[in-house]
């Protein structure tokens, strides 16, 4: 004990001894790295936006176009989100408990959007969605436009997807799939199937079952995944790009505005639409965060 | 509420494994069985199936006299607490208990006033008062439990399925919640089944006794009749320690090797024969006419008794004897054994 | 009682969703995977034969297509690596010690899969381009690093950065480390027992995370976008070489050469699969990247 003692105390206050070596060496590798390739140029990006000075950031932030970039990145993200939330349950659900012969091959499948490279995502997904395109062409006839008479709002489709703001949406929708299914998927697995038999013997109707226990247990990680699909899908640029259109104002997203300012040689505009969207991000990530931290300790599970 | 479950020849498969065949049990009114075996023998299986979770292949379940095949899992009232308790997680405790109360159609629901009330005994019943609000990760593994059997009695069940009620407790918990359960039966006096590989847990708290092997029945009876009175080799053996003594029946009278070991006999079939013995039932005497000569080679501490390991020529296994604290014998010394009491098996 | 006229009523609907709940969320999922994910897929190898098997040959061999080929097995053979030394430190260092801060270095470690691909570029645009904080002095010094292959690589070593070290962290704070305190007790050196105990451990989640970090590297298209100057059969990587044919119109070309990466997709996926149903214990359960 005594012999302990000195090598304890000799052990800086901020790490635990160890006998393994090379603490200082992997540590001083990781923090060089990430120095040096991560948080300097995250950090010049912020010191570029403030440069700018507060009335040209609020110029910029304010402008009617940066405002339709950052309308549609974010509302077009989080109309894909949801879709990918409802049909990533549905998917995570049938590839958990249905047994069906290519079940292991969907599975796997999901993470295409994960391999594939976005450039070629989009140019296919502008290929089909086109107005010629093989589904494009099936829902070019189908158009229709109806007003909600009280909040006056117009809902309308005139035929066309690719080149207009739901070409947006489908390219997130195919960039955000994996997340709700990945993040679902394995609490589905953990889940007890004893208690939705606890909850039919106690007398509830299959409906009940779904809504009031199974559905509450995987709230967490429905909406991390929501969270996660949304903040790719905020930044997503390659996959958008090709089926967007981007007409100013309508079809252009925030990341493709940043481009478009850069090309321009507006660094100070490229950099303060950026630091909006990392601060959302950033936003995001800690919600993500605060989403685990609460269903560790309610629920027992990330 | 008490209700009759009668199990009638049930077989079931799961994909080339036969996991019960041809199982048939009565139990009465108010009754408390234990389903006892080691794992795979199918009592887990038997439980499921009275509650309607699995559906038999053959044979059936009736409630008094209702096929239960006629009755939807609700219609069937039963409560069944799961061995991992299957809590809803997202629920606080008194959500859980209430949940089978709010399930109810419309019509035979009872108010909230009246559910509350409800919630609010059955805390009482089983002394969880005060933890209406915890979430079921807050409690610890006997309080889970408790909420779990709480749930299950809070429909006013026919029947309480208990799968492995203490399986996941530790021994001390295990201990305490036995005398409580028993006590609770007592008081209630629902039908009760539960599922234990843990034979003192058995025959502790059982009215009777299901002792199930390999998908068989191989006994019912009372915990006394069964221990002392095992219908079969395995029975005696699950059930205890048991000494194992290849003998040969002549008249009324076993044979180790020449000797007479046990007498008064009734049973007509001579030959070849299995005769066991619990370490309890040896008694070490001065001199009898049927007793047996052995070498002390080793004793040991053994709970609250001593054992000691006796040698006796012609068989292989030293016998195991428990040893009354006032009778010491010393190693190396020879002794001579009775049989007070044995159960006698035809060698197959 | 037992009538055997009586119905036999199914428990199964309030256990198991019935037949049509079946039917129809099978229907949903597989009809949302084919209007999202198959159909895109198909359709790059249906552009891409078009034209027959020359137009395709001649698309993927024409110097610009093999000058991007080239570039992009260049780029992700400096990235990879370079991600792949800096991910075991991390992990090490992560896995192996209790620090102050360390939840917080994991944070900033998975920083960059927050970040949107375009930003990674524009942040060294900032730092390295002509305007940027240390354009004037590299220019002065003749140092090009936007617009060429430094640029590119920074990129696309931003953007992987955590791939490898988010699939050897779980994985080595699960093995602990009595591993390597036995290998120490017995006097291997420490580099021997990182060679010889180590990464013999953790070889196959170390293997994952290389596969997807590098089909990112090879694909990646917002960030190189940004940094490339798309001076083609200079900087242009195989995705922005797909950009410039699809907006010259050559479309037949801009699939020929989508069809490589979505056939390196495919194998990534298949390697990726393969991995998970027979090594499914050594690679980190958390699928998201």
């Amino acid at each position: 004990m005594t012999l302990a003692l000195p090598a304890a105390s000799r052990s800086s206050s901020w790490r635990q001894p160890s006998i393994l070596p090379g603490f200082g060496l992997s540590l001083g590798i990781t923090i060089s790295a990430l120095s040096l390739i991560v948080l300097i140029p995250l950090a010049a990006l912020f010191l570029k936006a403030a440069s700018a000075g507060p009335a040209d950031i609020w110029a910029i932030v304010t402008s009617s176009r940066t405002q339709a970039a950052l309308r549609l990145s974010f509302g077009a993200a989080a109309f894909s989100a949801i879709v990918n939330a409802i049909f990533g349950l549905i998917i995570a659900w049938v590839l958990v408990r249905y047994r069906f012969p290519g079940r292991r091959l969907l599975d796997a499948a999901v993470d295409l959007p994960f391999a594939l490279p976005t450039a070629v995502a989009g140019i296919s997904l502008a290929a089909i969605y086109a107005p010629n395109g093989w589904i494009g062409s099936l829902l070019a006839p189908l158009s229709f436009k109806f007003t909600i008479p009280l909040i006056d709002l117009s809902i309308g489709f005139d035929g066309k997807v690719a080149y207009t703001p739901l070409g947006v949406m489908v390219a997130l929708i195919f960039i955000g799939l994996p997340f709700v299914v990945r993040t679902v998927q394995p609490v589905l697995e953990e889940a007890e199937v004893e208690t939705e038999e606890a909850a039919a013997l106690l007398g509830a109707s299959r409906l009940r079952t779904i809504f009031r226990v199974i559905l509450p247990g995987i709230v967490p990680a429905l909406l991390t995944g929501f969270v996660l699909a949304f903040a790719r899908a905020v930044g997503e640029y390659g996959s958008v790009i090709f089926i967007a259109g981007n007409v100013p104002m309508v079809s252009e997203i925030a990341p493709l505005l940043i481009v478009i300012k850069l090309e321009g040689f507006d660094y100070a505009g490229a950099s303060v639409v950026a630091m909006i969207m990392l601060i959302v991000s950033f936003t995001l990530i800690l919600a993500i965060n605060a989403i685990q931290a609460w269903s560790r300790g309610r629920l027992g599970h990330g | 509420m008490s209700v009759a479950v009668t199990v009638e020849s049930i077989q079931k498969s799961f994909a080339n494994f036969a996991a019960l065949r041809g199982v048939s049990l009565d139990v009465q009114p108010g009754e408390l069985v234990a389903l006892l075996g080691p794992s795979g023998s199918g009592k887990t299986t038997l439980l499921r199936l009275v509650a309607g979770l699995e559906q038999a292949d053959g044979g059936r379940v009736l409630f008094d006299e209702t096929d239960t095949r006629q009755l939807s899992l609700r219609d069937r009232r039963i409560g069944f607490v799961f061995q991992h308790y299957a809590l809803f997680k997202h629920m606080n405790v008194a959500a859980n208990i209430a949940f089978g109360l709010k399930a109810r159609p419309r019509l035979e629901r009872p108010g909230n006033a009246e559910i509350d009330k409800r919630v609010s005994d059955l805390m009482e019943l089983v002394q969880l008062k005060g933890l209406e609000r915890r979430f079921p990760v807050q409690l610890s593994g006997g309080q889970r439990q408790r909420v779990a059997l709480a749930r299950a009695l809070a429909i006013e069940p026919r029947v309480l399925l208990l799968d492995e009620p203490f399986g996941a407790l530790d021994a001390k918990v295990r201990k305490d919640l036995r005398g409580w359960l028993r006590d609770l039966h007592r008081r209630t006096g629902h039908t009760t089944l539960f599922v234990t590989h843990d034979q003192e847990e058995a025959l502790e708290l059982a009215d009777r006794v299901a002792i199930l092997n390999e998908g068989r029945l191989e006994q019912v009876g009372s915990p006394d009749d069964v221990y002392d009175h095992p219908a079969t080799p395995f029975v005696c053996e699950f059930l205890g320690e048991a000494n194992k003594l290849p003998v040969k029946v002549v008249g009324s009278q076993a044979f180790f090797g020449d000797r007479p070991v046990l007498g008064g006999l009734q049973q007509n079939q001579g030959g070849p024969a299995s005769l066991y013995v619990r370490p309890q039932h040896l008694r070490i005497v001065d001199d009898a006419p049927l007793s047996l000569p052995g070498v002390v080679e080793d004793i040991r501490r053994n709970g609250a008794l001593r054992r000691a390991e006796v040698a006796v020529q012609g068989l292989a296994k030293r016998l195991d004897v428990d040893l009354a604290s006032q009778v010491a014998p010393a190693l190396g010394e020879r002794i001579r054994l009775r049989i007070t009491h044995g159960s006698l098996f035809a060698a197959a | 009682m037992a009538d055997p006229t009586t119905p036999v009523y199914r428990t199964d609907t309030a256990l198991r969703d019935g037949f049509w709940i079946r039917a129809l969320l099978l229907t949903l999922a597989l009809a949302f995977l084919t209007l999202f994910l198959f159909l895109p897929l198909l359709s790059v190898f249906v552009e891409a034969s078009r034209k027959g098997y020359a137009a395709f040959a001649e698309a993927v061999t024409e110097p610009d297509a093999l000058s991007a080929i080239r570039l992009t097995l260049l780029v992700a053979a400096i990235a990879v690596p370079f991600n792949v030394v800096v991910g075991i430190a991390a992990a090490w260092a992560i896995a192996k010690f209790e620090f102050r801060g360390k939840s917080l270095l994991i944070s900033f470690i998975d920083l960059p899969f927050s970040v949107s691909p375009v930003i990674s570029g524009l942040v060294f645009v900032l730092l390295f381009g002509a305007q940027g904080f240390l354009g004037p002095w590299l220019k002065a010094n003749n140092i090009e690093i936007i617009f060429a292959l430094p640029g590119l690589v920074l990129a696309t070593v931003f953007v992987t950065f955590p791939f490898v070290a988010r699939e050897l962290i779980p994985h080595m704070q699960a093995l602990g480390s009595t591993d390597e305190e036995a290998a120490l007790t017995l006097g291997a050196s420490p580099w021997r027992t990182f060679f010889t105990i180590t990464l013999p451990n953790v070889k196959w989640s170390l293997f994952y995370g290389v596969l997807l970090c590098n089909a990112r590297a090879m694909g990646e298209f917002g960030a190189v976008t940004v940094v490339s100057g798309r001076i083609r059969g200079l900087t242009t990587t195989m995705p922005l070489h797909v950009e410039i044919l699809y907006n010259e119109y050559n479309s037949v070309a801009a699939f020929a050469v989508a069809s490589l990466l979505a056939g390196l997709a495919l194998v990534t996926l298949t390697l990726k699969t393969y991995l998970e149903w027979h090594y499914a214990d050594a690679i980190a359960a958390t699928k998201r990247h």
